[in-house]
C-alpha cells in the first residue's frame, strides 16, 4: 500500500472523531472547511481540470441556498427533499447562463463570470420575483432531518458535512479517472487539438459547468439549513475569490490539494485570529511567493495511472 | 464511387482567394499528395476538409456525407482523423493519454457510468487503453507509453500525433507535412510507416514538401498554385507537366 494512502486514512481517522476533543467553535470552522472544501472541488472541474477561469461559483452556490430558502420556509418542503431539487436548478442556471459565453477564453470568461455573480448579488438584493427577501434576507430555514433524526449542533453538521465531502471525494475521484475528465483536460492543455481528435469540447465545458453548478447547489443546500438565515452578502465576488484562491494555492486538479488549500484558506485565519488586521496582507504575500516557488499549487495532481501491463498481458478478460 | 470528392471548393480571407474553386476525388485505399508552393492554399484545404474553416461555396462529400458545416468532433467521428502542421499534442499528459484523446468519439460511458464504475465503462476503458496501446505499437513508441509528450523527441512528437489520429479508427487520414523536422532516417521510417497505414486500408491524403517522400509514396498527386488546382494525375505525369515546373521554377522570360 502507498504511503500517501496510510497518511490519509490516519487524517481521516483523526478528523472522524475530532468534534470529541474539540469545543463546538472549532467544530464549526471544520465545519466551514468542508464547505469550502465541496465548492471548490466542484469548481475544480471547471477551473482545475478544463483550466476555464470562473470567477462567479458564488452565483451557483446562491441558487441552491434560496431554492432551499424560498421552498422551505414558503411551502414546508424537507430540507433534506431540497438538496437534489437545489443541485437541479443551479444546474439548470448554469447550463443557461454559460452556454453564450463557453466560447471565451482565459480572462474574458474571468470578466463575464464576475459579471454573473454581480448581477445574481444585485437581483437577490433587490428582491426579485418578491421571493428573495431582498437585503435581509431569507430567515427561519428549517433543519434537515434524516431518518427523524434532526441536525441542529455542531458536531451533528460535522459528521453530515464530512460524509458529504467523503461522497464528493470518491465520485470526484472516479470522474478524474475517466474519459470525461481526460477530455477536460485535454480541453485544458490544447482546446484546438482536442477538437481536432474527436472531443467535442463546446459540449464537455458545458458539462464542467452543469456538474460543478449541481453541486454548489447542493452546498448550497446544506449552507442554508446550517445558518438558517441567509442574505446576498454571503454569495458576494469575494467568496469565488475565496473558491477560486482555494483551488489554484492548493493545486489544481488535485482533490488532496483542494481539501489542504480550504484548510489552509478558511482554517489559517481562524487560527491566527489575533493579527487579523494583517491577514490580508500575509495572505497577499503567501500568495505571490507561491506563484513564484510552485506554480501548480502545493499539491499539484499526480499523473493518471494505467494498468498498462495488464492490457498487454491479459489480452481478452476485462 | 470516391471516398472523398471535392467540388467547386471556394474560400476567401478578405481580398485573399485562399482556395478557388478546387474540385478533386479521392479513391479509398490511395495515398494522395497535396504539394504547392508556400502560400498555395494547402493547409486551407485541409483546414476546410476537417471542418476548422468553413468553405465560401463548394461541397465536400465523404462517404455519402457532407462534410460542410459539420463541427470538426463531428467530422473525426465520421472517419477523417488529421496531424496538425505544427505539432498540437498535449504536453503535459502521458503519451498514452495522448493516444487516449483518439480513442475518445469511439467510447459512449457517461459521466453517471464514470461516477459508479458501472461495468460498461470498466470494460470500454480496458478496450480502449488495448487500442492506444497497438497504435503506439504501430509507430513504435510503446517504450514511451508513461512519458510526457513534450519529453518525446520531435520527430517522436509527430509518430505520436499520427498514433493519436490512428486510434480514432479514421477511413481517411489526413497529414499535415508529416515529415516536417524530421532526419533522413526518420523520413524512411515515416515512408514504411504510410505504407502500413495504407495497407490497413486507410486512405491517406498528405502535404509535403519533401519531394522524393510524395514521389516514392503517392499513387497521385495533386497541385496548388495561388488556391487553384492546377493538376491532378500519377506522380510522373505531375513531374513532366509544365504547368508545374513553371510554378515551382518559374518561366523563362524569354
Amino acid at each position: 500500500m502507498k504511503k500517501s494512502y496510510i497518511i490519509y486514512a490516519v487524517m481521516a481517522l483523526v478528523l472522524s472523531f475530532s468534534p470529541f476533543f474539540l469545543n463546538p467553535y472549532w467544530v464549526d470552522v471544520l465545519n466551514n472547511i468542508g464547505l469550502y472544501a465541496v465548492l471548490a472541488l466542484s469548481l475544480n472541474f471547471i477551473l482545475g481540470h478544463a483550466g476555464m477561469f470562473h470567477m462567479g461559483h458564488a452565483a451557483f452556490f446562491a441558487v441552491g441556498a434560496y431554492v432551499t430558502a424560498i421552498l422551505n420556509t414558503m411551502y414546508h418542503v424537507p430540507i433534506i427533499w431540497l438538496m437534489p431539487l437545489s443541485g437541479i436548478v443551479a444546474a439548470v442556471f448554469a447550463a443557461i447562463v454559460a452556454r453564450p459565453i463557453i466560447h471565451l477564453r482565459g480572462d474574458y470568461l474571468l470578466i463575464v463570470t464576475i459579471g454573473i455573480v454581480e448581477i445574481v448579488r444585485i437581483a437577490l438584493v433587490n428582491n426579485i420575483f418578491g421571493v428573495t427577501g431582498g437585503s435581509n434576507g431569507i430567515f427561519g430555514i428549517g433543519r434537515p432531518e434524516i431518518f427523524g433524526l434532526v441536525i441542529r449542533r455542531p458536531h451533528q453538521f460535522f459528521y453530515y458535512i464530512w460524509i458529504f465531502l467523503a461522497v464528493t471525494v470518491f465520485l470526484f475521484r472516479m470522474l478524474e479517472d475517466s474519459r470525461f475528465g481526460r477530455a477536460l483536460n485535454y480541453i485544458k492543455e490544447d482546446e484546438l487539438a482536442a477538437e481536432g481528435s474527436g472531443i467535442d469540447t463546446v459540449h464537455y465545458k458545458l458539462i464542467a459547468f452543469v456538474l460543478g453548478a449541481f453541486w454548489a447547489g447542493m452546498v448550497g443546500n446544506i449552507y442554508a439549513s446550517k445558518m438558517m438565515i441567509i442574505s446576498p452578502e454571503s454569495f458576494t465576488f469575494w467568496e469565488s475569490v475565496l473558491y477560486f484562491s482555494i483551488v489554484i494555492l492548493g493545486g489544481s486538479g488535485s482533490i488532496p490539494g483542494v481539501i489542504l488549500g480550504a484548510f489552509l484558506i478558511v482554517g489559517l485565519p481562524e487560527v491566527f485570529r489575533e493579527f487579523s488586521s494583517a491577514r490580508m496582507l500575509i495572505f497577499g504575500a503567501a500568495m505571490v511567493i507561491m506563484m513564484i516557488f510552485r506554480p501548480s499549487g502545493i499539491l499539484p495532481p499526480l499523473p493518471r495511472t494505467y494498468k498498462l501491463d495488464r492490457v498487454r498481458k491479459g489480452g481478452s478478460q476485462a | 464511387m470516391s471516398l472523398l470528392s471535392v467540388s467547386n471548393l471556394t474560400k476567401s480571407f478578405g481580398g485573399l482567394m485562399a482556395v478557388n474553386d478546387v474540385s478533386f476525388g479521392l479513391e479509398q485505399g490511395t495515398v494522395m499528395g497535396l504539394i504547392g508552393p508556400n502560400g498555395a492554399g494547402k493547409t486551407t484545404v485541409f483546414n476546410l476538409i476537417t471542418g476548422n474553416y468553413r468553405p465560401d461555396a463548394g461541397e465536400i462529400m465523404f462517404d455519402e456525407q457532407s462534410l460542410v458545416a459539420q463541427s470538426p468532433h463531428r467530422i473525426v467521428s465520421i472517419g477523417v482523423a488529421r496531424t496538425f502542421q505544427t505539432i498540437r499534442l498535449f504536453p503535459n499528459m502521458e503519451v498514452i493519454e495522448n493516444v487516449l484523446a483518439g480513442c475518445h468519439c469511439r467510447m459512449h460511458s457517461g459521466i453517471f457510468a464514470a461516477m459508479f464504475r458501472l461495468p460498461g465503462q470498466r470494460r470500454e476503458e480496458q478496450a480502449s487503453l488495448r487500442i492506444a496501446l497497438q497504435e503506439l505499437e504501430f509507430v513504435g513508441l510503446t517504450d514511451q507509453a508513461t512519458n510526457k509528450a513534450k519529453n518525446l523527441s520531435y520527430g517522436n512528437q509527430r509518430l505520436l500525433e499520427i498514433a493519436r489520429a490512428l486510434a480514432s479508427q479514421p477511413k481517411l487520414i489526413i497529414l499535415d507535412e508529416p515529415a516536417g523536422g524530421m532526419n533522413a532516417q526518420e523520413t524512411a521510417d515515416l515512408v514504411r510507416l504510410i505504407k502500413e497505414i495504407r495497407a490497413r486500408g486507410i486512405t491517406v491524403l498528405l502535404i509535403e514538401h519533401d519531394m522524393s517522400l510524395v514521389m516514392r509514396i503517392c499513387e497521385q498527386i495533386i497541385v496548388l498554385e495561388h488556391g487553384a488546382l492546377i493538376v491532378q494525375g500519377s506522380p510522373e505525369e505531375v513531374q513532366k507537366n509544365p504547368r508545374v515546373i513553371e510554378a515551382y521554377l518559374g518561366v523563362d522570360e524569354d
